[in-house]
């Protein structure tokens, strides 16, 4: 059995912030709302099962400010998961792994990520009109 | 004495005990999702002020059903495979690494199995 003792590494309180390692952690993070994401869509269409009121009242749940902070904070999450996720299979494959090129593709999933968030929020108003 | 060789004594012993497999079938679903969360962004954001009745037409049109029930597998499969590497990187103690597994596990069939069953509800036979 492992002892429970030995130091941890890498040592964060030491550990230089980087773009890559920041990336990292982040996609690891978004994974895990993504995750709660997942149930959130199950209990979305789970509701509608239950009727008109019941879904209803998921939808302005959903609606409300808090919902659509959630909702923003998920869209964001999917966005910056997908890509981040296509530059690991990129890797898988053998690609982009010198350090400038991790580091720029870092950056472009970044933008991606923020770009396609505020369109798809902007797209949303636009056609399906808010308030 | 002990006749198995030193592979057959370290077999299973990985952290994952099945590694191969786990990283494949993450590669695959997560390929999946590409797709199939981009269809559900444009689906979703046409759905945000839709009623029941209109949510209930959304899911019974054409590939729609089989696209939410492909989306919802391959979404719980990725999540918990995930959630399952995350658990075993940070929690040391063997316990509770196991309980926090084996309801990550559940919760994602309960979850994704309810789902499934509620797209099939909304759509089979509904009238």
């Amino acid at each position: 059995m492992a002892s429970q003792n030995r130091p941890l590494s890498p040592h964060l309180q030491i550990y230089k912030p980087q773009i890559t390692s920041f990336l990292s952690i982040t996609h690891r993070m978004t994974g895990l709302f993504l995750a709660f994401g997942a149930v959130l869509l199950a209990s979305w269409v789970i509701s509608a099962t239950y009727g008109p009121e019941a879904f209803e009242n998921a939808q302005s749940l959903l609606g409300s400010w808090f919902g659509k902070l959630i909702l923003l904070g998920l869209t964001f999450s999917l966005y910056f998961h997908l890509a981040n996720g296509i530059r690991h299979l990129g890797w898988d494959f053998g690609l982009g792994f010198d350090l400038t090129k991790v580091q720029a593709t870092g950056i472009a999933v970044l933008i991606f990520a923020v770009v396609l968030t505020v369109l798809t929020w902007f797209a949303g108003y636009a056609i399906v009109g808010g308030y | 004495m002990d006749m198995r060789t030193p592979l057959g004594r370290v077999r299973g012993l990985g952290s994952t005990n099945d590694g191969v497999k786990h990283w494949w079938m993450q590669r695959l679903t997560g390929m999946a999702l590409i797709p199939l969360t981009l269809w559900f962004v444009y689906s979703a954001v046409q759905m945000s002020e839709a009623s029941h009745a209109e949510f209930t037409v959304w899911v019974g049109t054409q590939g729609n059903p089989v696209l939410l029930i492909l989306l919802i597998i391959c979404m719980f499969h990725h999540g918990q495979l995930g959630l399952q590497v995350v658990v075993e990187d940070y929690i040391p103690s063997e316990s509770t690494k196991m309980t926090l597994l084996i309801a990550i596990k559940f919760a994602a069939i309960v979850f994704g199995t309810s789902a499934v069953f509620a797209v099939l509800r909304l759509t089979v036979g509904s009238s």
